[in-house]
């Protein structure tokens, strides 16, 4: 009984089987490596920190609220401090003066602060540099380009560039004091020309 | 020169009478307006959030520029590529078609087309065709069990 | 000592998982017959090793043991024990181990059953489901630890680990940080559950698929075997994904219940595969054919499986679905890489000996409408996982972020589920073999022009939109169809045996249990699309901010904002409640209480909606949450939503069908004979 419920094969079709096209094996082989490259490399760049101290920055141009563009290719020969931040991020309130402190202290010494607003809005960003009295170049991250091209995570975020566009340091949050961006920018300041 | 003034006055009087844009007359747009542009648009900052629901401060102000670029009488386009510019691509609820987004619609009915391609060759090689089907010709009976029973037989056979 | 306990406990299960692994290949690759059954001890023991660390997590979890790290972030001194104890998969960790728990259980189940039959087909669903629970269980000993205590090194970080670290010292914090308010919903309790037990329950239908490929064998034994588990898949499957809308529906509070978001769609793309892999699974019994195609399904069904799990937990994705970012990425890549390789490469080797012993004979048979639905499931897969895809090979090639969203999906996918929906009108009324197209449109056209009754009757009261008016039309269509073939069935009934007509409908579902029971479902199916046109064509949605008294109107409905109550509750959480009550057509109808709640432990907000639900519509009312709510100014936001509660009507209605279906015969070999139809008796009478 048991042998006549199971499924026996009818007599040879006429029609050949569906056999195994090639094609058919290398494209599902092709896809399947594929997706498998695709997530692959998906993963990377989620489990990518931000850029490592000593390596290249890249290079954006920042257009700032009053219409002058600067180019980090252009300030070869200078130190950079870029500090990412938002009206509606409180923890950049925290360091907000301290930076422009440190800025006064350091503007004559050939250091450049630029500071990169991150998806935020105009008269808000406005009103936060006026609220702490930020004199040094600030402008709106369009299309998301410049805080992309540096993975970055979160505001506030800051670093700091020497002189041949090498990252010297990072801060990954806000600065704790003045000392402590002072001590990062001389340690920027005193790496060799 | 008379008739040209009429004709003048006639465009005149249709152009004040053409219905404007509701935003641009009363001023205030309502929060049906900002939500209907939120609507498509998503959070720059949270992924994958809805700029209208969106709790965020962040959130709160990019609906009052909506509502600000509304006052001024833009329109919804005007808006989003003003929300492209300032924040990318990704505040856009689907890609624009163009460019390298073009994929995203070209792929999907590509692949259902080459693959109903392929299975139709394959179901033509496969298919026996009907007229030379052994057994009589199905006689549609309204009995299930008959025509299972039937069914069976033509399997045995 | 417990956390100890529990940790070991998970290490035994994983090297006995591991054991079960091996030991089942060896015994199948030589031969050796002691092996496999020694392997199948081993997969019975993994059940009640990880069952004590379950049992242990929430014994931590209910004590509130703040050392061990997990408790900390997912329990708090004001949550009540039974949201303490569905804390466990309210984290990455205890989540993997509740997968872990039901993966054994289910392994076991499968363990226990009568294997005196396809005794070749044992050692290889002990090394696929061995396999699958050795690496979630690697994760969670390896990586996610929900053990690891918290300990202060000597620098003053904080450290988790099991064991002491070198001169740290235990950190005893006094509270937790409590579970993410978003998740203390009722839904929230039932929800990944029931979408976990719908992944891991397709794991069994794989595994047999795996063992007939490695075995080599042709026949439909696998298929057989898994039917059941199959379409109980299928169910928690569907359960979870609608729970899940149900939950956004109640305590995400923008008015929907789908997002399309990539979480969510990646957790759709088994149901999308599983679905067609249910139906033609049936012509590969019925005519023998289709059955490299059913193996490929399968395959891809426990793949996309594993995908979601991966696009889920792996940080490649942030959505409000995702767990926080994890080292156990690179592991799923890993494991997706070989299961992938190994089930393409199993069906690739065996491809030839799966040769069909039929042909298609008619592209009208029900074998090609089935096929038919095949294809239109797998176009609207590629639709959803190229959406998915997308973002990152976007971000991949251009550098630039995107966002595929529901304008893509929908308008997409939208034309295909008409089709669909079409298909399960038409294909009851075909039939196996060859039929000409004529036969069936003999068979559909009364039907038909009846159906058209529905959308002329919708069209005369006023509602002329063209896609609501097919979709109720399809509706209409489908019901119809279904209710002629329980008639048609329970009349031939009646006249053949003499039966009365429910005594007939009656034996006639009993005997025909997964036909009429998937018809049953159908019928689910046609609700939830009913609700779903409802919802999504239909709702209309106002803001307004309101002093107490004033009023916002809605179509029919206009709310009047009464008062407002503010109290902290005992829970830790501080309540703004509004009181407003609905009007419609003039005539009050309702009193509703959207409150937002405040979390002060996560300093995180909800706001929750006040309902008022009938089967016509949903009447929908928000806190704004943002702006500020007071006597002198709340803002609210309302959705009208008709037809929504059809959605969760349907729901209840696949339980039915499924219960139908899945019942299990009083005598499993009687069944057999009686399911192949009164032929088969004959035939055994030939001898």
């Amino acid at each position: 009984m048991e042998a006549m419920t199971q499924d026996t094969p009818s007599s040879p079709p006429t029609a050949s089987p569906v056999r195994r096209p090639r094609w058919g094996v290398v494209v599902v082989w092709v896809s399947l490596f594929g997706l498998l490259a695709l997530l692959g490399t998906g993963l990377i760049r989620s489990q990518q920190g931000p850029i490592n101290v000593g390596s290249r920055i890249p290079d954006f141009s920042l257009t700032t609220f009053d219409g002058q563009t600067y180019n980090t290719a252009d300030l070869r020969g200078q130190v950079i401090l870029i500090n990412f931040w938002a009206s509606w991020c409180e923890p950049c309130e925290e360091e907000a003066a301290e930076l422009e402190q440190a800025y006064q202290g350091y503007r004559d010494r050939g250091v450049v602060f630029l500071g990169v607003n991150y998806v935020d809005t105009q008269p808000e960003a406005l009103a936060y540099l006026d609220r702490f009295g930020i004199t040094y170049a600030n402008g709106p991250d369009l299309g998301t380009e410049i805080s992309q091209a540096f993975r970055m995570r979160g505001v506030p975020e800051t670093y700091i560039v020497d002189r041949q566009g090498i990252l010297v340091s990072r801060k990954i949050g806000p600065y704790s004091s003045v000392s402590e961006i002072e001590a990062a920018l001389e340690a920027a300041i005193g790496m060799a020309p | 020169m008379r008739s040209s003034w009429r004709l003048f006055l006639l465009l005149a009087i249709g152009l004040a009478l053409l219905p404007a844009p509701a935003a641009a007359q009363d001023g205030e747009p309502t929060d049906d307006e900002v939500n209907a542009i939120a609507r498509g648009l998503y959070c720059p900052v949270c992924e994958n959030v809805p700029l209208d629901v969106c709790p965020t401060q962040a959130c709160a102000q990019w609906r009052a520029i909506i509502r600000q670029m509304l006052a001024e009488g833009r329109t919804e386009q005007e808006i989003k590529d003003y929300f492209v510019v300032q924040y990318g691509e990704r505040v856009l609820a689907a890609p624009p078609a163009e460019g390298f987004n073009l994929l995203v619609y070209l792929i999907p009915p590509a692949a259902f087309l080459a693959g109903a391609f392929m299975l139709a060759r394959i179901i033509r090689r496969w298919t026996r065709p009907a007229s030379s089907a052994a057994g009589a010709p199905a006689t549609a009976s309204d009995d299930p069990y008959v025509e299972r029973l039937e069914q069976e037989l033509r399997r045995r056979a | 000592m417990v956390a100890n306990i529990g940790y070991f406990s998970l290490v035994l299960a994983f090297v006995v998982a591991l054991y079960g692994a091996g030991a089942g290949a060896y015994g199948a690759l030589r031969n050796r017959p002691a092996f496999v059954e020694s392997a199948r001890h081993a997969l019975l023991l993994t059940w009640p090793l990880v069952t004590v660390a379950a049992l242990a997590i929430i014994t931590l979890l209910v004590r509130g043991d703040y050392e061990v790290a997990f408790v900390a972030s997912v329990t708090s001194n004001t949550m009540p024990v039974y949201l303490r104890i569905t804390a466990l998969w309210g984290g990455q960790a205890g989540s993997l181990v509740f997968w872990s728990w039901l993966m054994a259980a289910f392994a076991s189940a499968v363990g226990l059953r009568k294997w005196d039959r396809d005794r070749d087909l044992l050692p290889w669903v002990v090394v696929t489901t061995m396999v699958t629970l050795a690496f979630f269980l690697s994760l969670v000993v390896f990586f996610e630890n929900p053990f690891a205590r918290l300990w202060l090194s000597p620098q003053g970080e904080q450290l988790t680990a099991l064991f002491q670290p070198a001169g740290a010292s235990p950190i005893f914090p006094s509270d937790g940080q409590g579970l993410n308010p978003l998740l203390r919903h009722p839904g929230m309790v039932i929800h990944p559950p029931m979408l976990y037990l719908g992944f891991v329950s397709f794991v069994i239908p794989y595994a047999f698929a795996i063992g007939a490929l490695a075995t080599g064998r042709s026949d439909d034994r696998w298929t057989q075997i898994t039917r059941r588990w199959t379409l109980v898949a299928w169910l928690f499957l569907s359960l979870g994904l609608i729970l899940g809308g149900r939950w956004a529906y109640d305590v995400l509070g923008w008015g929907g219940y789908w997002g399309w978001d990539p979480v969510e769609v990646a957790a759709l793309l088994p149901w999308l595969v599983g679905t067609p892999f249910l139906h033609s699974v049936i012509i590969q019994e019925k005519r023998g054919i289709l059955k490299q195609w059913n193996m490929a399904l399968i395959i891809l069904t426990y793949s996309s499986v594993i995908l979601a799990t991966f696009l889920t937990r792996s940080g490649v994705f942030s959505s409000v679905h995702a767990f926080a970012q994890s080292a156990i990425g690179p592991m799923f890549f890993g494991f997706i890489g070989v299961t992938f390789v190994a089930s393409v490469g199993l069906l690739i080797w065996r491809w030839d000996r799966l040769a069909g012993e039929n042909h298609l004979e008619s592209m009208f048979s029900r074998e090609a409408l089935f096929l038919l639905q095949n294809i239109l499931f797998l176009a609207i897969y590629v639709i959803c996982l190229w959406g998915v895809l997308f973002p990152l090979i976007s971000e991949l090639f251009t550098g630039e972020k995107v966002t595929v969203g529901p304008p893509y999906f929908e308008r997409a996918s939208g034309p295909i589920w008409g089709a669909l929906l079409l298909l399960m009108g038409v294909a009851p009324l075909s039939a196996y073999g060859a039929r000409s197209g004529r036969s069936l449109a003999r068979s559909l056209w009364k039907i038909l022009a009846v159906s058209l009754i529905v959308p002329v009757v919708i069209a005369a009261r006023g509602m002329t939109h063209p896609v609501p008016l097919i979709g109720f039309w399809l509706a209409g269509f489908v019901t119809l169809v279904t209710a002629y073939e329980f008639g048609r069935g329970a009349l031939a009934r009646r006249r053949s045996q003499g039966e009365s007509l429910s005594l007939a409908l009656w034996r006639l579902i009993g005997r025909n249990r997964r036909r009429y029971g998937g018809y049953v479902i159908h019928i689910g199916v046609v609700l939830m699309g009913l609700g779903v046109i409802g919802i999504e064509l239909f709702q209309a949605e106002t803001q307004g901010t309101l002093a107490q008294g004033e009023q916002l109107t809605l179509g029919r409905y206009v709310m009047t904002y009464d008062s407002l109550a503010q109290w902290d509750a005992a829970d830790g959480r501080n309540i703004t409640r509004a009181s407003v009550s609905v009007y419609r057509d003039g005539r009050r109808v309702a009193e509703l209480h959207p409150r937002r709640d405040y979390y002060y432990a996560s300093q995180q907000p909800m706001t929750i909606p006040g309902v008022r639900s009938t089967l016509e519509d949903d009447f929908y009312v928000l806190l704004v949450g943002w702006e500020p709510i007071a006597a002198e100014g709340a803002t609210f936001k309302i959705y009208h939503n008709p037809l929504v509660n059809f959605v969760w009507l349907g729901g209840l209605v696949f339980i039915l069908g499924t219960l139908v279906a899945a019942w299990p015969e009083r005598d499993p070999e009687a069944a057999r004979v009686a399911a192949r139809g009164p032929a088969v008796s004959l035939r055994g009478l030939a001898g």
